[in-house]
């Protein structure tokens, strides 16, 4: 019972242990160390990007004065907001489907399902290419019509990941309640808006935050699918990457995971006040 | 307090999945205002045949009444019972008020209506404060007076509950066998229940509907089935209970006497009525059997040399109330008796491995014929 002995570690306290704590550090370096850079040398006062010359916020101001970068970054956000709103639709339909109903080819479809997941993007990219040549889909429409061909393929592979978090979470629904409602009157669709949308609630949120990123920061399937006019921000980080890598790639970088973070955070906050109010 | 109108006829009604009767031409009535019970082990189709009757499971053969009205094609939102289900099924984002209030908001009732209605219903189950609760501050017992004062506020013609007690622990679950029997009384309305417990059966119900392989083995008030039991299944699931093999020697309609091979003669003071197979068996409640010193047993009523057996205490399980003895005869069959623990200080000690006699009087023992 010493005051200066120290008391022995039990089991479970984990954070206590120095290499445990190590491990953790190490990884968060891992992690984040290179978006650090990234933004730290968006304020680099330089023109190459290697040695730290001064602080500067000239090249945020750059990058709202780069037109092309401006748009690329408009047709990101309105294709990840289009293709996000028909995934989360789709997705969550495709989910409750599958997980209500019993019909033949049930397996088969949940597999091809998770098809645009595993298929590798590059496959995905390039029969983008080949089947919106094919059925000659329009090119030149006015904005933003002129996205649709770009927002079907995000759909694509998003609507899957919508779909296995809303499956998931449809898993831990107890069908009682749902017999409850109609037992007190309500019809289908009144069960289905009242007590089962509430209950894949967080999971739809969820879904959407997914479908919007993945959207949002798609480089290769977008690089098939967009024509001259229809660039988006990580086809025009790209272009840009490729003359030289100036601070203001670097700021648009930090600008577009300043965009990631309020989104998360806003959807985060969104889904602790509904979970609050209920 | 029942009236005979049926509220609910179930008219041999079948139920089939894949080639599995769960439910095999069942007919019974539910009288308006009666406190009804279907009891039966798990998976023998009691709460197919109530789901049947809520509408959440359609009959493959059969009809099934409400209130006179023939029920294929209603969809459950149409029916005018009311279900309780076994996990309660509150709704977790809506608060006590708002779960409440759901059936009357569907129905388009104004607001002033539901308002006062609810905070009525949830007086009636005691849960008059707490209407602004969400359901995971609530703990099981409240969450189930929700899910009745949710059921409750529709004044149903019939309210259904599945196994209303099984999540309740033991003294919670006394408790709200009286309140649901007294809520059932003041309300009027007709209850019925699926339970696969024979105490809560017993204590609750009007009458119960015995259901064992998808059908009704006896359909009798609590007193009956215990005392009356139709056949060899219901004496031994309401209760625990001593069957014997044996035939029917004497049959007249002042006695009879069944010879069973594992006890001795069996006197009974009434004839036994219904088909006469020689095989019959007879049943003896452990309680109403008498233990004594060796020798010193005494049936009233009955001939010398029967209703009287010796063996030897095998077992015992002292129970507070009573004590649980487990007795080899001198056959080699074991049987129970149960014996209630009158005085603190019991003037016959009886221990393990104690020569004892048995008596039983002429009244205490049932011929079952199947």
């Amino acid at each position: 019972m010493s005051l200066f002995k120290p008391r022995p570690l039990a089991p479970l306290d984990y954070t206590k242990r120095l290499w445990m704590r190590a491990w953790v550090g190490l990884t968060l370096v891992f992690l984040y160390l290179p978006l650090l850079v990234l933004i730290v040398f968006s304020f680099n006062d330089s023109k190459r990007n290697i040695v730290w010359k001064g602080f500067t916020t000239k090249y945020y101001g750059k990058v709202f004065e780069n037109d092309s970068l401006v748009t690329a970054l408009g047709n990101s956000i309105t294709i990840a907001f289009f293709a996000t709103i028909i995934s989360v639709i789709l997705g969550a339909l495709a989910a409750v489907m599958l997980w209500r109903f019993r019909f033949p080819g049930k397996a088969g479809v949940e597999g091809a399902m998770a098809l645009p997941i595993v298929v590798p993007e590059i496959c995905l990219g390039v029969a983008m290419l080949v089947f919106f040549a094919k059925i000659g889909w329009p090119q030149e429409l006015p904005w933003p019509l002129n996205l649709s061909a770009i927002t079907v393929a995000h759909v694509t592979f998003c609507f899957p990941f919508v779909a296995m978090v809303v499956r998931s979470r449809l898993g831990s629904f107890n069908r009682q309640e749902e017999e409850a409602a109609k037992d007190l009157g309500a019809t289908e669709w009144q069960a289905f808006r009242d007590i089962l949308i509430p209950h894949m609630k967080p999971a739809l949120i969820a879904g959407a935050l997914l479908a919007f990123t993945l959207s949002l920061d798609d480089f290769v399937i977008t690089f098939f699918t967009s024509g001259p006019n229809t660039i988006t921000f990580p086809v025009k980080v790209y272009s840009m990457v490729r003359f030289s890598v100036t601070p203001e790639v670097n700021a648009a970088s930090a600008l577009l995971i300043l965009l990631t973070v309020v989104l998360t955070t806003v959807a985060l906050k969104l889904q602790d006040f509904t979970k609050a109010k209920v | 307090m029942t009236e005979q109108k049926p509220i609910i006829s179930v008219r041999n009604v079948t139920k089939q999945f894949g080639n599995l009767a769960a439910v095999d031409n069942v007919s019974l009535d539910i009288m308006a205002g009666e406190f009804f019970v279907l009891l039966g082990p798990s998976g023998c189709g009691k709460t197919t045949l109530m789901r049947m009757i809520a509408g959440f499971e359609l009959p493959t053969e059969g009809q099934v009444l409400i209130d006179g009205q023939d029920m294929a094609g209603i969809p459950p939102n149409k029916r005018p019972v009311n279900m309780v289900f076994q996990s309660y099924a509150v709704f977790p984002h809506m608060s006590v008020s708002d779960n409440v209030a759901y059936g009357l908001k569907i129905a388009g009732v104004g607001q002033a209506e539901i308002k006062t209605r609810v905070q009525e219903s949830l007086e009636l189950v005691s849960m008059g404060g707490l209407g602004a609760r969400m359901p995971d501050q609530l703990s099981g017992g409240q969450r189930q007076r929700v899910a009745l004062a949710r059921s409750l506020i529709m004044r149903p013609k019939v309210l259904l509950l599945d196994e209303p007690l099984s999540a309740l622990d033991a003294k919670l679950r006394a408790q709200m066998q009286f309140e649901l029997a007294e809520l059932q009384d003041t309300l009027g309305i007709t209850f019925v229940t699926v339970t696969h417990d024979q105490d809560e059966a017993l204590s609750m119900a009007c009458r119960i509907a015995v259901i064992n392989k998808g059908g009704v083995a006896q359909l009798a008030t609590p007193t009956d089935l215990y005392e009356y039991p139709a056949n060899r299944f219901v004496a031994d699931f309401v209760g625990s209970v001593n069957i014997f093999e044996g035939k029917l020697t004497v049959d007249e309609p002042e006695r009879a006497v069944v010879d069973c091979p594992e006890v001795g003669k069996i006197f009974l003071n009434h004839g036994v009525t219904g088909s006469h197979a020689a095989q019959v068996w007879v049943a003896v409640r452990p309680e109403k059997i008498t233990l004594a010193k060796p020798g010193k047993a005494k049936p009233k009523d009955a001939p010398t040399g029967h209703n009287l057996a010796n063996g030897e205490i095998k077992g015992m399980s002292y129970l507070g109330d009573c004590t649980l003895y487990e007795i080899k005869l001198e056959s080699g069959r074991t049987i129970r008796v149960r014996r209630a623990n009158t005085a603190r200080w019991a003037e016959e000690e009886f221990t393990w491995d104690d020569k004892v006699s048995l008596s039983w009087e002429a009244t205490s023992p049932v011929v079952l014929l199947a």
